[in-house]
């Protein structure tokens, strides 16, 4: 296995091009444990600690771009107040410890779709930077998630970054997981309220192939919503979003939890979710 | 050639001092050597070629292309066994390398040894076993079927354990019927199996083990190598948890077997996924209860059948559902009993030792019984349970007349007497979700949201037991070194994280007054001092110390007799001789000058008897220990999530020898039943395991284990050194059920299956 550890980004882009098979490691929280438990064994690694910019974040044109290499630790510490539904998803990944080593640009490469960040990520648009020698794209984060474990990259790729709207309101997440910390999401689901455009963001996870939007529950919402005098939705509406929030889901059975329960709990906390962000709205 | 090992150090205290570990400070740095970090200059590495089918038979295993790899050093197969290729705790039935046939997902079935760990692996991937892969029986009940393959030569069934008690034909005015399932747990210890066999050039071998009983690794070593014992020595390594789970050999002969073929060290350490099948676990089981009760809550019977799943091999199944049966109906009184305890073979995975013994699964049903009795009755559980109480004197279901402090009411009082933590209502705006259930996921803030209270009682036997001869051995030794006395206590104890080595110096400082102790390591150059494990440690090996260790001092307190004040009453204070009026005559130092005074005791408790084959009567068991837990939970009813808002427990312990470690034993112990009651399960499906790391095999976190409440009694068995009880294992087996118990109150469900998973709570 070779082991490349470039200085700058352009250095990194032209390593990734001449080895398309090398796997980029940052906080190492996913990689290595592949790499221990022998799940893989990529021919190459591209350490990217070195490069600053990943770490950082700035605006770009009334957006948020965040490096890939930012951690769950200063998302939670320094973009809290402009993107809540991010930071309380980044705060039920691992312990401490993860949290200061793991980052939102890895949770997009293993694109698991159990990864706590992408169903907020989902509910605001946010769109994911890729770079290589031959140029930059942007892509929406919807467009980004292929399948279980694949993402839409090409090889010669880098995730440079994730550009994402600053909240322009109430955002929520929960996960339900057995145990109270440190658990790998059973299912998850985030919501995110803008109150100028008047839209109604969501994201599932954990319960399909991909992380998921709710396309039918959010028009149910928007058009039910007393956007005027930010009136509390009915309970029927409430539990209505909740069930197409549900019927979104394509769940599986698997060593975490059923489907059926996984619909159940999609149902309760899109209700809980929706009533919290709009009695904060 | 020896790896770095954990130092002795000198220990200072006395019984009854809450001292702190001397591991503690090293194993919280990072600088505690563990079993996992031992290495020698030059050594191999071991890995093993694992069976991929749970039930199979080999055709043929083509080692050819592994051989031939980088840096490979041997391959061995079943043929390459120098002794006998079975081991086993009980009996000999499990091969160490397999040789006919694979029983269980991840069975060994060859070994690699190369120059580094990757190259090992690599190899033993190219080692061609060809199988063909039979049906695998995985289900108890079929196994007793009469058509299920017979997985080994005496049949499926190990042992069918029968108590006929009384009337068999009881009946009663109230009778109340359940069945439970119990799910697979895991010891889960941090440390994987791990050691370092070191060839000693001369046809033995070293071997620095991380292992819970050095003695009958030993025993087993020696047949498998065809070693006589003295070829076969051991050394104990940094132990990172045990439970049980370091009882079964696991890596032990494979890594000695490599030394000895390649004439280097070799240390095996195994990965996570692979200590999931490198060692047993605890029984699943199928109880199935019917108590009757009068109408004023008197017990009139129980009848039971108690199913375990024993897997592939034996292990000490056999010793396990003894304890589920014997321990079945619970600390009650009970004139009339009829259980019926079974374990079978499987093709799961092999089950055996952990933490609790057969007495945590039994427990779950006779409090989920005494409960729904209660209900029938329209009495408090707590009172049923206070009526029926166990007492000194209370003849048990097997007939064994209980003596010593029996204080099961007593308990259950006290845990009922602590104050109610504050309830769901009072809290109010802000609560942190880190106490909701959910904890930081986010689930509720408050919403469907329930509480429950829930009470259970427990009890097993301490130390061996169905005339299984119990002892241990130490060597206590006086010297005078720097101008100072010194003692050193050798046993063959193994310190498994229960602080073994501070009671033993504990023990020794009492009675030789001397203040600086130093426990050597652990090893075989010393008689065998039983398992730590039954929660026996303390009791049979301490009491070999305080044997060797009063021996010493009456050689002390002779010579001094002799030399100068024979008429005075001696005894050792503070590093020297006092007389009758605790006034120091003479210092150690200068009593002893050069002598070196060694004294070496083996402690045997009372004797116990084989129950009886056909009613299960005996006096089996040596010692009792009890406990009670309450629980207090609260339960997101919407989502199925469960926080676990209070344990309070009550548990006499005779004498707490270290206060520290009792109490330290009691909330892990808890932990451990709150594991089982409410996450950990190792998922078996056709007898693969689907959850072999610590992902998806949960434990529980400082945010799942609520703080422990705790009444700790020293009522003193008059029977046992100092009038202590074993501690380690009481408070896992009532502290689950007692959770269990909560949830149903909380959710009115009737839960009958442990770990209780979210969708049982809500669909």
């Amino acid at each position: 296995m070779e082991f490349f550890q470039p200085a700058t980004w352009s250095e990194a882009l032209a390593m990734k091009a001449a080895h398309p098979e090398a796997m980029p490691i940052v906080g190492g929280t996913d990689v290595m444990v592949e790499l221990n438990l022998d799940h893989r064994r990529p021919e190459a690694i591209i350490d990217l600690t070195r490069i600053s910019e990943l770490t950082q974040w700035g605006t770009d044109d009334g957006l948020l771009r965040i490096g890939a290499g930012v951690t769950y630790s200063q998302l939670i510490n320094e973009l809290g107040d402009r993107l809540p539904g991010l930071a309380i998803a980044s705060r039920t990944v691992g312990s401490p410890q993860i949290r200061n080593r793991g980052t939102v640009g890895g949770n997009l490469g293993t694109a698991s779709p159990a990864g706590d960040a992408h169903p907020p990520l989902l509910a605001s648009d946010s769109q994911v930077e890729l770079a290589s020698t031959s140029g930059v794209r942007r892509l929406a984060v919807g467009e980004f998630f292929t399948g279980p474990k694949r993402n839409a990259m090409r090889k010669d790729e880098l995730i440079a970054a994730f550009l994402v709207e600053p909240a322009r309101g109430p955002q929520q997440f929960s996960k339900v997981g057995t145990r109270n910390a440190m658990v790998i999401a059973v299912c998850s689901f985030a919501l995110a309220i803008d109150l100028e455009r008047r839209r109604v963001g969501s994201g599932i996870g954990s319960a399909g192939p991909t992380p998921l939007r709710a396309i039918e529950a959010e028009e149910f919402i928007q058009g039910e919503l007393d956007w005027e005098n930010r009136a509390r939705p009915s309970d029927a509406t409430l539990r209505r979003f909740g069930e197409l929030v549900a019927a979104a889901a394509k769940p599986i059975d698997d060593v975490r939890g059923t489907a059926t329960y996984r619909r159940h709990a999609l149902a309760v906390m899109a209700r809980r979710c929706l009533e919290w962000a709009w009695a904060a709205a | 050639m020896r790896p770095r090992l954990a130092p002795p150090t000198a220990i200072r205290g006395r019984v009854g001092d809450g001292v702190q570990r001397p591991d503690g400070l090293l194993k919280v740095r990072g600088e505690f050597p563990y079993s996992s970090d031992l290495q020698v200059e030059g050594m191999l590495w071991g890995a093993t070629v694992r069976s991929p089918h749970p039930y199979a038979r080999i055709l043929s295993i083509d080692t050819a292309a592994a051989r031939t790899m980088p840096g490979v050093r041997a391959v061995l197969t079943h043929e390459d066994v120098p002794g006998k290729n079975l081991y086993g705790l009980e009996f000999e039935d499990q091969p160490v390398l397999a040789h006919d046939f694979v029983r269980y997902w991840g069975e060994a079935v060859a070994l690699v040894a190369a120059d580094h760990p990757e190259q090992a692996r690599r190899a033993a991937a190219k080692v061609h076993v060809e199988y063909q892969v039979l049906p695998p029986v995985v289900d108890p009940e079929q196994a007793l079927s009469p058509g299920a393959p017979r997985l080994h030569p005496n049949g499926n069934l190990l042992r069918h354990v029968k108590i006929r008690h009384g009337e068999q034909a009881a009946r009663a005015d109230v009778v109340v019927k359940g069945e439970y399932e119990i799910g697979m747990q895991d010891q889960a210890p941090l440390g994987p199996e791990s050691g370092l066999a070191v060839p000693d050039g001369e046809g033995g071998v070293d071997l620095y083990i991380a292992t819970q009983w050095l003695h009958i690794d030993q025993q087993q070593l020696a047949r498998v190598l065809g070693l006589p014992l003295e070829k076969v020595r051991l050394t104990m390594a940094g132990i990172g948890g045990a439970f049980g789970a370091r009882e079964d050999l696991s890596m032990q002969a494979h890594a000695c077997m490599l030394a000895l073929k390649t004439g280097q060290p070799v240390k095996i350490s195994y990965s996570r996924p692979e200590s999931f099948v490198g060692h047993v676990h605890r029984h699943p089981g199928r109880l199935a209860y019917e108590h009757g009760a009068d109408r004023d809550g008197t017990l009139v019977y129980v009848k039971a059948r108690i199913l375990l799943d024993g897997g592939a091999y034996a292990s000490s199944s056999t010793a396990v559902i003894a304890n589920a049966t014997c321990f079945s109906a619970g600390p009650y009184r009970c004139p009339n009993a009829t259980i019926d305890g079974l374990v079978v073979y499987t093709n799961n995975p092999p089950c055996g030792a952990m933490r609790g013994f057969g007495s945590v699964q039994n427990c779950y049903a006779h409090e989920a019984q005494m409960d729904k009795l209660a209900a029938a009755l329209g009495m408090d559980p707590v009172e049923l349970r206070i009526r029926n109480a166990m007492e000194t004197g209370t003849e048990m279901i097997t007939g064994q007349v209980i003596d010593g402090p029996v204080p099961v009411a007593e308990l259950l009082r006290r845990v009922m007497s602590f104050s109610l933590p504050i309830g769901v209502e009072g809290r109010g705006e802000g609560t942190p979700l880190t106490s909701l259930p959910g904890g930081v996921s986010n689930t509720t803030h408050g919403e469907g949201v329930t509480r429950g209270v829930g009470y259970a009682a427990g009890f097993k036997n301490i130390g061996y037991s169905e005339g299984f001869d119990d002892h241990s051995t130490a060597r206590v030794r006086l010297f005078v070194a720097g101008g100072k006395p010194r003692v050193e206590v050798h046993t063959a104890a193994a310190e498994v994280g229960q602080g073994m080595v501070m009671v033993q110096a504990q023990i020794a400082g009492s009675e030789l007054g001397v203040n600086e102790i130093v426990v050597l390591n652990a090893d075989t150059r010393i008689g065998s001092a039983g398992s730590s494990s039954a929660s026996r440690q303390t009791y049979i090996t301490g009491g070999a110390v305080k044997a060797a260790a009063e021996a010493v001092c009456k050689r002390v307190c002779e010579i001094a007799q002799s030399e100068l004040y024979p008429a005075n009453v001696l005894r050792i204070e503070n590093d020297s001789v006092v007389g009758a009026d605790g006034k120091p005559i003479v210092s150690l130092a200068t009593l002893l000058g050069d002598e070196v005074i060694e004294e070496t005791r083996t402690f045997h408790p009372r004797r116990t008897h084989h129950l009886d084959p056909e009613t299960g009567q005996a006096d089996a068991h040596m010692q009792f220990a009890f406990a009670a837990h309450r629980a207090v939970v609260d339960v997101d009813t919407e989502l199925g999530l469960v926080k676990v808002v209070e344990l309070a427990t009550a548990q006499d312990v005779g004498m707490a020898i270290n206060p520290l470690a009792v109490q330290g034993q009691l909330e892990g112990g808890a932990a451990q039943g709150l594991g089982l009651a409410v996450m950990e399960e190792i998922l078996v499906k056709d007898g693969v395991i689907r959850n072999a790391s610590f992902t998806d095999y949960l434990l529980p976190t400082i945010l799942d284990m609520p703080p422990v409440r705790m009444d700790i009694l020293e009522l003193g068995d008059p029977n046992s050194p100092y009038g202590l009880k074993g501690v380690g294992e009481p408070p896992t087996i009532s502290s689950g059920p007692a959770i269990v118990a909560a949830i149903r109150a909380a959710t009115g469900r009737d839960i009958t299956r442990v770990p209780v998973r979210p969708h049982d709570l809500t669909l």
